[in-house]
């Protein structure tokens, strides 16, 4: 008898430590996608933004990030957001509030177009 | 002495010197050089590599400057890491000319992100020439503040974005201004204000006036997906239509590029900071690299000569190597 109320004792903690991992693990995963879901990165490529159209849920944050060796700007065409001039590497946030159409473009080379479509 | 006239293009059918209907191009890549010289109404391309190949009589023009362009100060990635070493390299070879010029012109991307430093490393390095200096800006010389430090810097007594015109032995320069206010999916532009200015400042000139005008990107339409163009410039140039010696001047595409159309001949410059690819050969108009003991050969300065009676100005590629 008394042996097994140790069992008892010492499974006890063990479940609730298990419980506690499987839900520590959903919760995480849980931010994960969210993360993923109001983040997104646009890259500047060979003159071009990539993807040139990016469809996003309102609230999500777009990063942009210049690879090229020559300096870029991002400009909404309705002057919604407009960084400074972005040289190699650097990087402009704009996080998208309102759902809707934004075109934006290159200001220093305006062949270089792009969208964001919020939803 | 070599022979000069190497080949001659094209005759002007409607004997008139203006307004053909078709039109030549005379193309030389970076490093090439070439000379395009219209007399009555006959253009003559020579093939030149050094100013001494050419004529006497078109070398010793009674009004020489240099036209230097897209120093890209600041820049210093692997397609030039040393834009100060080859901006000094063209001041080298201005001064080495046996003709000395009486000025030059900056077409403009003086400097690379717009830093006042960048300015005053190309000042520095500009006044070994000994020689005043016209200047337009690029796009890379109006970054973040709408060409305010342009303005302030270099603009004095222009007009707008930076636009003027000055008289030198009888020629009529106009540096004008297409890199601000671009639009999404355009060209360059010089818009309705610049434009109307540029009416009134040549409609008192006697069409024997030749005229040369310089600005960053071509007034000409060279490759529209890369953006190397400007929107409006047929307005510009239909102001310019009863002169009969027109002379344009660009930069911005890094490379030299001839084309004459009736009585305009248009020109494009090298960089003296990097090589951009020709139109369509490459995935972007992005910094070339090309070996480093390439570099110079298609880096560049231009030679202008005017002679009086000569329709055109005689343009003359020389690279830095």
């Amino acid at each position: 008898m008394r042996r097994r109320v140790w069992i008892l004792v010492l499974a006890a903690p063990v479940v609730a430590a298990a419980v506690l991992l499987v839900s520590g693990a959903r919760g995480f995963a849980a931010s994960a996608e969210q993360a993923q879901a109001s983040n997104v990165e646009v890259k500047i490529d060979n003159f071009s933004f990539g993807p040139t159209t990016l469809t996003v849920a309102t609230g999500t944050t777009v990063t942009w990030t210049n690879r090229d060796d020559i300096p870029h700007t991002v400009v909404s065409d309705d002057k919604v957001f407009k960084s400074k001039v972005l040289d190699t590497d650097e990087k402009f946030s704009y996080t998208f509030t309102r759902p809707g159409t934004y075109g934006y473009f290159c200001s220093i080379h305006p062949k270089m177009t792009g969208k964001v479509v919020v939803q | 002495m070599t022979k000069k006239v190497k080949d001659e293009i094209l005759h002007d059918h409607n004997q008139d010197g203006i307004d053909r209907r078709g039109f030549l191009k005379c193309m030389a890549w970076a490093g090439a050089g070439a000379l395009c010289v219209m007399q009555g109404g006959v253009l003559k391309s020579y093939s030149l590599s050094r100013l001494s190949d050419l004529e006497p009589s078109v070398a010793a023009g009674e009004l020489s400057f240099v036209q230097i362009s897209d120093s890209h100060m600041g820049f210093n990635k692997p397609a030039n890491p040393d834009v100060a070493g080859t901006l000094k390299a063209a001041v080298d070879k201005i001064n080495a000319l046996s003709k000395a010029p009486e000025f030059l012109l900056h077409t403009g991307d003086i400097s690379h992100l717009s830093k006042p430093e960048e300015f005053d490393t190309v000042d520095q390095i500009l006044k070994a020439t000994g020689k005043e200096v016209f200047f337009v800006p690029g796009e890379h010389d109006v970054l973040n503040d709408d060409g305010a430090q342009f303005r302030e810097h270099y603009g004095k007594g222009a007009k707008g974005a930076g636009w003027y015109s000055f008289e030198k032995k009888g020629v009529h320069f106009v540096g004008l201004v297409n890199v601000m206010n671009l639009k999404a999916g355009g060209l360059g532009t010089l818009g309705h204000e610049q434009l109307e200015w540029l009416e009134d400042d040549v409609k008192h000139l006697k069409s024997s006036t030749p005229i040369v005008v310089f600005a960053h990107i071509p007034l000409w339409t060279v490759y529209p997906d890369w953006g190397w163009g400007t929107d409006d410039s047929a307005q510009a140039l239909a102001y310019l239509k009863k002169f009969g010696s027109v002379t344009v001047l660009n930069g911005h595409i890094h490379q030299t590029m001839q084309k004459v159309e009736g009585n305009v001949t248009f020109h494009t410059a090298a960089s003296t900071a990097f090589p951009q690819p020709q139109p369509g050969k490459a995935d972007s108009p992005g910094p070339m690299k090309v070996p480093a003991e390439q570099l110079r050969s298609v880096l560049g300065i231009t030679d202008v000569n005017y002679v009086r009676g000569q329709q055109a100005l005689a343009v003359v590629d020389s690279s830095l190597a």
